[in-house]
């Protein structure tokens, strides 16, 4: 007899296949055709690929980019979720609104605001080009656009939990004379650990992989303002598909490290965070 | 309690930690050597990437000072573009003097700077040919055969693309040149081959991978070196090359930033770069990845890789020079716009 609450077995069998059909053909099959084609030629091509010149720098941009960006979206998402879980004010719907405002434009806008307020002949430009600052076709440019575009993911993760815990801790906290740091540092940090290193991982698989507002804001220049994802392309344009797909091959590693951290850390955290 | 937030502690270090190490190498990588930037556009990764690394010695030869030449490389327009809004170019090499002239119209480049060096300032030339499938099934020999109907061609899109101009130009010059060709007679050609034009990608190198990876069209009308270059990489056995009676001659031509390199303080470096491709060296370099050099004695040493045809320039007659040319054929509203109405 079956329970009341489960579907008749070829209803289950019909769901699961579907689901796990859908998801070899999107998501797998695409994963492992970049490893077979990145070892097509075997090891050595894919290994050459990988520690030319152009392509460590390219992985070092990458992750000097990240390593910008994500603290700052972490600083910048804690700020703007504390504001909208914890607080009522006018203009927080604007505020809600902004925050997924990176996610609704496409990222070659997101690329070309930056132009448009740094390029020569943008708002800005003249003034940063008398005093020699260069940041758009630079460093400064691709962190500015992986920042705006990786924004969202850390308010967004936090702000359905910090709201879904109310404000009583906190308050509770602020009647027994604890000091606003403290009261953050005690009490809210611990209750959101979680969602927020998930939240962190996520932007920072992200901040890897941003293709469209980064292209916009590179100028492409081979060993110096370009990241993994730009330099796939670029070797993909040159017929030298096994380079281009070693190195796409190590950009979807570290995505995978990143989402496999991410699993073990929830794994680990959901009794806690369910106990708290 | 106290276990995550030494975890965390101990994370947050090695970020931090990570951070410096990229930082400091980073910096160590501008600080080491004098920079030089080549814009340019997409079929001259091969030459520049050639070019590059022969100039880097030459200079250390002549000078012993290192450095590094670095190259951009993209659709001319849009590699224009981005020079006008402020990459740091300190040579252009690019596809069209109308691309040059956009960015000398903003003042990065003096306006005369066509005559400063020797053929307007292009030190090779390429020209339109046709790339087809091994042994010619389709029996394509000249510019005619591709308005047939059931003949696939590929090429990309000439509001984008500047060898895309180049070819629709030299569709152009080839049907004024037929008995009884005149304006309307050219418009109708080019009307049925862009009707035999499955897609139109926006680049050159977005065409010959349509047309070379994924097996559309039975032919690519192509830049001569980008047609050698898909012969070469993937195998002679697949393709075969075909001149047609008539092309164009394109020429694209080079400048130094003038605006760039005076702030930065490489003029000499960007002039020796840009002279360094006219000199015997330079020239078999453009030979070897199939531009035209413009040098008699290294056409010459060549042999019978460049067959002669018969070329028309962008100033011939017909089209009268490009600002001319660009405002008739390809802004909004123009011949091509009346001529390619796509999903018909």
């Amino acid at each position: 007899m079956t329970p009341p609450t489960a579907e008749p077995g070829w209803a289950r069998a019909l769901l699961i296949g579907g689901a796990a059909l859908l998801l070899g053909l999107f998501l797998l099959l695409p994963l492992a055709a970049v490893f077979t084609e990145a070892l097509r030629r075997g090891w050595a091509p894919a290994w050459q690929a990988l520690s030319d010149p152009d392509a460590v720098a390219a992985v070092r941009l990458t992750l000097l980019v990240a390593a910008i960006a994500v603290p700052v979206n972490t600083l910048g998402g804690l700020a703007a979720a504390w504001c909208i879980a914890k607080f009522r004010f006018s203009g927080r719907a604007l505020l809600l609104a902004l925050i997924d405002l990176p996610f609704s434009v496409s990222p070659v806008i997101s690329g070309l605001v930056w132009v448009l307020l740094f390029g020569a002949h943008g708002w800005l430009g003249p003034w940063l080009q008398e005093h020699d600052i260069q940041i758009v076709f630079a460093v400064p440019g691709l962190v500015l656009a992986t920042i705006f575009v990786t924004f969202p993911f850390i308010a967004r993760t936090l702000i359905p939990l910090m709201q879904e815990q109310g404000r009583a801790a906190e308050e509770a906290a602020a009647t027994l004379g604890a000091s606003g740091w403290q009261t953050f540092r005690r009490v809210t940090l611990p209750e959101i650990r979680w969602a927020l290193l998930s939240g962190v991982l996520l932007c920072n698989a992200r901040a890897m992989g941003e293709f469209g507002a980064v292209s916009v804001v590179s100028g492409h220049i081979r060993g110096e303002t370009n990241t993994m994802p730009l330099h796939v392309e670029i070797l993909y344009n040159e017929y030298q598909f096994a380079g281009a797909f070693a190195v796409a091959a190590l950009l979807a590693l570290l995505a995978l490290v990143t989402l496999g951290a991410k699993t073990l850390l929830e794994r680990g955290g959901t009794p806690r965070s369910l106990a708290a | 309690m106290t276990r995550p937030v030494v975890s965390r502690r101990t994370v947050l270090g090695a970020a931090a930690m990570g951070g410096a190490v990229l930082l400091s190498g980073q910096g160590a990588r501008a600080q080491g050597a004098a920079q030089l930037l080549n814009v340019s556009y997409d079929p001259t990764r091969e030459l520049y990437r050639d070019f590059n690394a022969s100039f880097v010695e030459q200079w250390k030869a002549r000078t012993g000072q290192t450095i590094r030449a670095n190259a951009s490389h993209g659709g001319s327009g849009r590699q224009a573009r981005a020079v006008i809004d402020g990459l740091q170019a300190d040579v252009v090499t690019l596809a069209l003097a109308y691309d040059i002239d956009a960015i000398a119209g903003r003042g990065l480049i003096a306006t005369d700077w066509q005559s400063r060096l020797p053929h307007n300032s292009a030190p090779y030339t390429s020209t339109i040919v046709f790339l087809v499938r091994k042994g010619n099934p389709k029996g394509l020999r000249d510019w005619g055969d591709l308005a047939r109907p059931g003949v696939g061609v590929i090429t990309p899109n000439p509001k984008t693309s500047g060898g895309a101009r180049w070819n629709y130009l030299a569709g152009w010059a080839w049907a004024l040149r037929q008995p009884g060709g005149d304006e309307p007679a050219a418009q109708a050609y080019l009307a049925q081959v862009f009707r035999n034009v499955p897609v139109l990608d926006t680049g050159a190198r977005g065409s010959t991978t349509s047309f070379v990876q994924r097996g559309q069209g039975d032919v690519l009308l192509a830049w001569e070196n980008e047609a050698h270059l898909a012969f070469a990489e993937f195998g002679a056995d697949k393709f075969d090359i075909i001149y047609p009676s008539l092309s164009i001659l394109a020429e694209p031509p080079v400048a130094v930033v003038d605006r760039n390199v005076d702030r930065r303080g490489t003029r000499a470096l960007a002039e020796a770069y840009l002279q360094a491709l006219y000199t015997p060296e330079g020239q078999a370099l453009a030979a070897k990845h199939f531009y035209r050099p413009r040098d008699p004695a290294a056409l010459a040493a060549a042999g019978n890789r460049f067959p002669r045809l018969e070329l028309v320039t962008i100033d011939d007659s017909v089209f009268g020079g490009w600002q001319k040319t660009q405002a008739r054929h390809f802004d909004d509203g123009g011949l091509f716009d009346r001529i390619y109405q796509p999903g018909r």
